[in-house]
């Protein structure tokens, strides 16, 4: 057993408990802290990633009960993938975070980093409850942070995202408990074994659990019917926050790729590859209502959260083709789609500052301070999300549209994702315009230009742009992963095996 | 047995539902937690319903699931945790936005 598994929630815990407990630690000291944290978080996840780049699963069972009786963690290229783009994209927050956001409310870095534990838990679980149990953990950190530093907009969305996701949770124990009923397994693996074996009855009841956590993941993940709840919150939420929550989306997808591939994958008999009929549609009209409602957004703040819900179908069509080539190209894109949503929620969050009362309403405003560095800035961050070249969306949409099969997907598939990037487009300009262009003569008074704040949010913005450069050596990395999963022997064998390696 | 403890599930359930598609932030939590309470009684009879059977193995020929159980005690204390949340929030909502509508502003008339 390789106890470095188990490090991405340790560390985050550790961290997040001291800084409950240690509330003498001067506020300079909770920074250094917070930061050393995320930092040896994406030590660790580089580590893990190079762990798993060898092929092999490995899992962890914790205190040493063996699976399928015990809870396991389990590695593979998908879920150590999925810990570094959090760790990169957690570090450029709080170091976004220090230069005064966390002192608009209390325990800002507890809450970050025990965020950070659920997010990081949720990934590497090999076991249905605990999946149940880390989105927990990182929900209940999530209102908070939500709701830091108060307001009344930020109480308004937040009862909005609270109550939607507590009846999600409801929906995913009804679901957990049918699967537990029927299969008496909990374990991803071994529950993948038991519904290829499954007879037609139990085989049906099986299928609506499964369905019934599509309606789960779809809340997280934020897909047509059930996004409405996330642009309010993404727009009122603390620019720090909202960059986290870049990550958060992905996590239903994430959720999405190993419950459908694993266990409701090609070998699941009767009800084989279940989702991949709702997908398909869903993810489609997801890029239509996405990129409509970033065409009507009144805020920049409020545009970008509607070009979240357009990276959640972009990738949520990626997997719903349920070829390796279009899950490598979306795992490429899932990368590039955190990490530059994040680092134009920082962005855009420089900009407000300077523009005083009207923030990031878009309407002609006040001069800015540093107009140049925040224009350049933000014409990287507006050109790399359209997916126009020469940044990694582009790569990404063009890998997907490359992956579908001339028929039907493809008539569908290339005019949405094409005349989505234009309007995308469009509407990035119609703000840009507005905000940096069509200004008043005089600087505000107010206005304030911190080079720490600008740091952190063009270093995510560089990681962005250093994916190009990088990209062979990524997509061969993706293409490993894609081909890994859907390889569903090894994952079996795991629980056959008993010996948690 | 089965039937009565379905139809309380039933109930639980759609009174539940109900009272979530309330427009006022109280009912909404009541809501929450009745369906909660369904939630944990079927999470509980998934180890199936037996009457005299310890958890145990051991103490008599045949034992109940004990990890059903185990289950429901994770999802109960969570699900406290997150009700309290929800009720000092929808507090708060009503403190700061002189509401408790839950869309935080009142339906115009």
């Amino acid at each position: 057993m390789n106890h470095a598994l188990i490090m991405p929630v340790l560390l985050p815990m550790i961290a997040g408990s001291l800084l409950l407990f240690a509330a003498r630690l001067s506020l300079a000291q909770q920074r250094l802290l917070s930061v050393l944290s995320t930092l040896g978080l994406l030590l660790v996840s580089v580590w893990l990633v190079r762990l798993a780049d060898g092929g092999q699963l490995h899992s962890y069972a914790l205190g040493n009960w063996q699976a399928p009786f015990g809870i396991v963690l389990l590695l593979d290229r998908l879920s150590a993938l999925m810990l570094l783009v959090t760790a990169v994209l957690a570090l450029f927050a709080v170091l976004y975070a220090v230069r005064g956001d966390d002192t608009r409310g209390s325990s800002f870095h507890a809450l970050f980093q025990f965020q950070l534990m659920g997010i990081n838990g949720a990934f590497l679980t090999g076991d249905l409850f605990n999946l149940f149990v880390f989105f927990e953990i990182l929900l209940i950190a999530s209102y908070a942070l939500l709701l830091h530093g108060g307001g009344g907009e930020r109480v308004r969305a937040g009862i909005h995202y609270v109550v939607l996701n507590l009846l999600g949770s409801s929906l995913f124990l009804i679901a957990v408990g049918m699967m537990y009923g029927i299969a008496g397994t909990l374990n991803m693996a071994d529950l993948a074994v038991k519904v290829a074996a499954a007879s037609p009855d139990d085989a049906a009841l099986m299928g609506a659990a499964g369905l019934l956590l599509l309606v789960v993941f779809g809340l997280k993940a934020a897909f047509l019917p059930m996004y409405f709840w996330l642009p309010r919150a993404y727009a009122a939420a603390s620019a720090p926050v909202a960059a986290l929550f870049a990550i958060m989306t992905k996590i239903g997808l994430y959720s999405i790729m190993r419950v459908y591939i694993l266990i409701y994958g090609e070998q699941a008999g009767s009800i084989a590859n279940l989702a991949a009929d709702w997908l398909w549609p869903l993810a489609l009209l997801t890029i239509v209502c996405g990129v409509l409602g970033a065409l009507a957004a009144v805020t920049l703040q409020g545009l970008l959260a509607y070009l979240v819900v357009v990276s959640v179908g972009t990738l949520l069509a990626g997997i719903a083709l349920g070829t390796p080539e279009a899950l490598s190209a979306a795992l490429f894109y899932l990368v590039h789609s955190t990490w530059i949503t994040g680092a134009l929620f920082l962005i855009v969050d420089l900009i407000s500052r300077q523009r005083g009362e009207k923030a990031g309403r878009l309407i002609q405003g006040p001069a800015l301070l540093q107009p140049l560095r925040l224009s350049v800035l933000f014409f990287i961050g507006a050109i790399a999300i359209a997916g126009l070249p020469p940044f990694s969306g582009f790569l990404g949409k063009l890998l997907l549209l490359r992956a579908v099969e001339p028929g039907v997907q493809a008539l569908l598939l290339w005019p949405v994702l094409l005349l989505g990037g234009l309007l995308t487009l469009v509407a990035l300009s119609r703000a840009g315009s507005t905000v940096l262009w069509r200004t008043g003569r005089d600087v505000l008074g107010s206005a304030e230009g911190d080079s720490g704040r600008t740091a952190a949010a063009a270093g995510l913005l560089l990681m962005v742009v250093l994916l190009l450069p990088f990209a062979a050596p990524l997509l061969s990395y993706m293409d490993a992963t894609a081909a890994q999963l859907f390889d569903l022997g090894p994952y079996m064998q795991l629980v056959s095996a008993g010996e948690p390696s | 047995m089965e039937a009565l403890f379905a139809v309380t599930l039933g109930i639980l359930t759609a009174s539940g539902v109900y009272l979530l598609l309330r427009a006022r932030t109280f009912p909404v939590v009541m809501g929450l937690i009745l369906l909660s309470y369904a939630v944990n009684l079927f999470l509980f009879a998934m180890g199936r319903l037996q009457t005299g059977m310890p958890a145990v193995i051991g103490r008599s020929a045949e034992y109940a699931d004990p990890l059903p159980q185990a289950l429901v005690l994770t999802a109960i204390v969570i699900g406290f945790a997150m009700t309290a949340f929800v009720l000092v929030l929808s507090l708060r909502g009503l403190g700061e936005l002189n509401t408790d509508h839950v869309d935080g502003k009142e339906p115009k008339a």
